[in-house]
C-alpha cells in the first residue's frame, strides 16, 4: 500500500443487493485511494461518484445528526459520516443493517421500525388545562431524561439487537428509548400508559442486556441503562425508583 | 456474526450453558427415576458416570453450571442495581475468573481418577 501526501489505498467490500437484476446479495469489493481524515461516507461518495453509479445508500445531512446512514461496518453498527477513514484500517466490510429488510445495497426499509417507534407514543401527553405560561421544569427533573432526548433514530441500536433478529414484533431499543424520554419527564402524564405498552410480551423484557445497542448508539447514550430503568419502573409501578 | 463484545458473548454463553443445563436435567430425571426399579439396575445405571468420557461430560457441565451461575447474579445486578450497567464487562471478567477459579479443584477431583489418582481416598472408576 503507497502512502503518498497522505492518502492511502483502501480496499471496501461491500454487500450489494440489486433486486431486478441479481435475486441474492453478494459481494462486491472496490480499491479507493482516501486520506486519513476522510470519512466512510466520503468513501462511498467517491465510489458511486467515480467507480460504480448504481451503489444505493442513504445520506442526507452528513454530519451525524439526521441519523441516515446507519449501516453495519466491520461488523458493527456505525454511522458512515461518523467515522474516519484513519480509524478503519486498509480492508473494511460494508453491509447493510441486520434484523432490517433491505431494499437496496446499503438502503433498508425503516417503515417497521418507525412503526414500532409509533406504538410507544413518543410525544408529551398531558390533558391538564393549559398553564399561563410554560410548563416550569427544575434543573434536575430536565436532567432526570436529558440522555434519552439524544436519539436521532438511525436505528443502529435496533439492528444491532439479537432480540430483534429473532423477533421482529419486538419493539426494540431505539422505541424504549423514546418512550424513556416521556416516561421520566415531569411535564408528561402518560407514562403508565407507555408503561403498560412496554410490559406486554413485546415490550421491555425481551432485552436480554446484550449491551450491542449500547456499544453500537452514535450518540453515546446507555440504552440498556435506559430499558433497565423502563423495566424497573413497570417492576416497582413508580419512575421514582432510580 | 454481529461482532458484539463481553455482552454479547456473556449472553450466548449464558444461553449454551442453560441449554446443557436443561439437557443434563432430563439425563438426570432417568438416572434418578432407575431407583425405582430397585438398586441392582441403578448401582449399574450410575456407575456410567465413572467412564472416563463421562466423567468429561460432567466436567462440562460444571464449568455449565458455574458459569451459569455468576453470570446469573452478574444479570441481576445489572437488573436491579441502577449502576450496574456501568460495570457490565467488568463483572463479566470476574465471572469468568471465578468460575476458572471454582472449577480448577472440582476439574481435579473429577479428573484425577481417570489417571489413577485418588483423592477421596477410593477411586470408583469403571474400566471401559
Amino acid at each position: 500500500m503507497a502512502a503518498t501526501n497522505g492518502t492511502r489505498s483502501v480496499q471496501v467490500k461491500i454487500k450489494r443487493f440489486q433486486p431486478g437484476e441479481k435475486p441474492e446479495p453478494y459481494w462486491q469489493e472496490f480499491r479507493v485511494q482516501v486520506e486519513g481524515n476522510d470519512r466512510l461516507l466520503d468513501t462511498l461518495n467517491k465510489i458511486k461518484w467515480e467507480q460504480d453509479g448504481t451503489l444505493t445508500y442513504r445520506r442526507s445531512c452528513a454530519h451525524g445528526v439526521c441519523g441516515s446512514d446507519a449501516m453495519r461496518v466491520n461488523g458493527r453498527n456505525r454511522l458512515a459520516c461518523k467515522l474516519l477513514m484513519q480509524d478503519l484500517g486498509s480492508r473494511i466490510s460494508v453491509e447493510p443493517m441486520l434484523g432490517f429488510p433491505v431494499i437496496r445495497d446499503l438502503v433498508v426499509d425503516m417503515d417497521p421500525f418507525f412503526a414500532k417507534y409509533e406504538k410507544v407514543k413518543p410525544y408529551l401527553i398531558n390533558n391538564e388545562p393549559l398553564p399561563r405560561t410554560e410548563r416550569l421544569q427544575s434543573a434536575e427533573q430536565r436532567e432526570r431524561y436529558d440522555e434519552t432526548t439524544k436519539c436521532i433514530l438511525c436505528g443502529a441500536c435496533t439492528g444491532s439487537c439479537p432480540s430483534v433478529w429473532a423477533n421482529a414484533e419486538w419493539v426494540g431499543p431505539a422505541s424504549i428509548v423514546n418512550a424513556h424520554r416521556f416516561i421520566f419527564d415531569s411535564r408528561d402524564r402518560g407514562g403508565a400508559e407507555r408503561l403498560q405498552i412496554l410490559s406486554d410480551r413485546t415490550g421491555v423484557w425481551r432485552c436480554r442486556t446484550i449491551f450491542n445497542c449500547t456499544e453500537a448508539c452514535p450518540r453515546g447514550i446507555h440504552v440498556t441503562d435506559a430499558i433497565e430503568e423502563v423495566k424497573r419502573a413497570i417492576l416497582y409501578g413508580s419512575t421514582e425508583g432510580d | 456474526m454481529y461482532r458484539g463484545q463481553s455482552g454479547q458473548w456473556s449472553w450466548l454463553l449464558h444461553r449454551v450453558t442453560g441449554l446443557a443445563i436443561l439437557l443434563f436435567l432430563l439425563v438426570h430425571i432417568v438416572d434418578i427415576t432407575l431407583i425405582g426399579f430397585g438398586p441392582t439396575i441403578y448401582n449399574d445405571a450410575i456407575s456410567i458416570f465413572s467412564l472416563w468420557p463421562i466423567r468429561l461430560v460432567s466436567l462440562a457441565l460444571i464449568g455449565a453450571v458455574l458459569f451459569h451461575a455468576f453470570n446469573g447474579i452478574r444479570i441481576i445486578l445489572i437488573d436491579f442495581w441502577a449502576a450496574g450497567y456501568k460495570y457490565q464487562s467488568q463483572m463479566f471478567y470476574v465471572v469468568l475468573a471465578v468460575t476458572i477459579l471454582c472449577f480448577l479443584p472440582m476439574a481435579y477431583f473429577v479428573v484425577a481418577p481417570i489417571f489413577g489418582i485418588c483423592p477421596q481416598g477410593s477411586c470408583s472408576m469403571t474400566a471401559m
